[in-house]
């Protein structure tokens, strides 16, 4: 086997030894994170397990479980001639219904990539006359820089920033995935950067009620390894925890200022998931008392019904149901140059990684 | 989206606005989630906010694992994104 692209083959070894010297059952583990995506698929993890243990992609990535209504809003929203759309660049060509925000800007609307909610705020300083809005997606990492940015809003006395708030927040998702009779999943590997800021107790209770357990691990591919096996350990010796294996950026309480402002801004709303659908509280709404910067609140969108595209599989690919490789429209029409779904939009999304990274017309592809 | 990227404080200006190296670019960021972070202090930065302290050995780890990745070659957008 081939460790060279490990940064430390040595451990690598040592953990794919470890690994494979564990005695499970037929084990299904789900990431649910993207750079984890891209990371096991650029380093060929899958491929590397033992033959009884499954690594699935989860519903990892913001855009990518956006839904067809939400980007539906954005479009209506940019629409309006009064109103200057900003977004994270990865939004910007995931389709909706009918159109996307990429293509109302090629027909002259005013949508514009931003690098932070913070460059939304300076650009509605400089235009006073229209509505700023920021399209904001994300878990629980971003969603304390929304709360930020709102917050300074109103210190400000800004009256043309508003959020169209698509957030969502991953614990109670998981749940959902957990009562699957589709996927029966049997571990998590637990976001990172999600976890660096809600921390690890939110998921306690999917070790403690479902007996499902998780480690909250890094990016490197020797920290998925190490994560992989801390949880076949867990299984190994009928034990179900949250542990935390990136202790270099997630402390147990995660971080208190950023969990503090985003309760403070937000509270628990429906949220509907691609390919999941609506899972009670797991959205962001914005609080009455910031009303005033809430764009679904302050310019309401009529929309036609939403429609589905046509063959795309995104929605059973980031529920686990299905590898990217079983998509039918997967690398046969849908691509990173030419993409139908949002899972080949995103740099973060499942079958962008897997295209990107896989010999996918051959053994990976067969095998799940 | 979800990714955030060590870069080191220079200098701390008004309103707790910093202003950092991001591999080689310089950039502002609001230390408003980080009340404890200082100057010359590594963070995780996400979409102009610093979410949390690191160590700086593992601010380095992170950087070289981030230049391996696919949409680290064009830089730019991946600050764009806020990954």
């Amino acid at each position: 086997m081939d460790l060279s692209g490990f940064r430390d083959p040595t451990i690598a070894r040592g953990l794919i030894d470890a690994i494979s010297a564990t005695d499970t059952g037929p084990v299904k583990i789900m990431e649910v994170c993207g750079t984890h995506t891209v990371s096991i698929a650029k380093n060929g993890l899958r491929a590397i397990m033992p033959e009884r243990v499954t690594l699935l992609s989860g519903p990892g990535c913001p855009v990518c479980v956006t839904a067809n209504r939400d980007i539906d809003t954005a479009v209506a929203l940019s629409q309006r001639p009064d109103v200057i759309v900003t977004t994270f660049g990865d939004m910007m060509k995931v389709p909706g219904s009918y159109s996307s925000l990429s293509r109302e800007k090629a027909e002259g609307r005013d949508v514009r990539i931003v690098y932070s909610p913070l460059d939304a705020l300076t650009l509605a300083e400089k235009e006073p006359d229209r509505e700023v809005i920021f399209i904001a997606v994300g878990f629980e990492t971003t969603a304390p820089l929304i709360a930020a940015a709102i917050l300074r809003a109103q210190e400000q006395g800004l009256t043309n920033f508003s959020v169209f708030c698509a957030h969502k927040t991953v614990p109670i998702a998981l749940e959902a995935l957990v009562n699957d009779p589709e996927v029966q999943i049997d571990a998590f590997i637990l976001p990172g950067h999600v976890s660096t800021i809600i921390g690890s107790q939110p998921y306690e209770f999917l070790a403690e009620q479902y007996k499902v357990p998780g480690v909250i691990t890094g990016f490197e591919p020797v920290d998925v390894l190490q994560g992989v096996y801390m949880i076949l350990k867990q299984l190994e010796e009928g034990r179900s925890e949250i542990e935390i294996a990136y202790h270099r950026g997630v402390m147990p309480e995660g971080n208190p200022t950023a969990r503090e402002l985003v309760e403070r801004v937000f509270e628990p709303v429906d949220a509907d998931w691609r390919g999941i659908g609506v899972i009670p509280g797991t959205g962001m709404g914005i609080r009455e008392a910031y009303a005033a910067f809430d764009a679904a609140k302050k310019l309401p969108v009529e929309l036609p019904e939403p429609k589905e595209i046509k063959g795309c599989q995104c929605g059973e690919v980031l529920r686990g149901v299905i590898l990217p490789f079983n998509c039918k429209l997967f690398a046969r029409g849908c691509t990173p140059e030419h993409p139908i779904g949002p899972c080949m939009v995103s740099s973060e999304g499942s079958c962008a990684a897997y295209y990107r990274f896989t010999d996918y017309g051959k053994s990976d592809a067969s095998d799940g | 989206m979800c990714l955030a990227i060590p870069a080191r404080i220079a200098s701390i200006a008004e309103h707790r606005m910093a202003t950092v190296d991001i591999v080689g670019v310089t950039r502002v960021v609001s230390l408003d989630l980080v009340p404890e972070a200082e100057v010359e202090d590594w963070v995780l930065v996400h979409a102009g906010f610093a979410l949390q302290v690191v160590e700086e050995e593992y601010a380095k780890e992170t950087l070289e694992l981030l230049k391996t990745l696919p949409f680290f070659e064009d830089q730019e957008p991946l600050l764009a994104e806020g990954a």
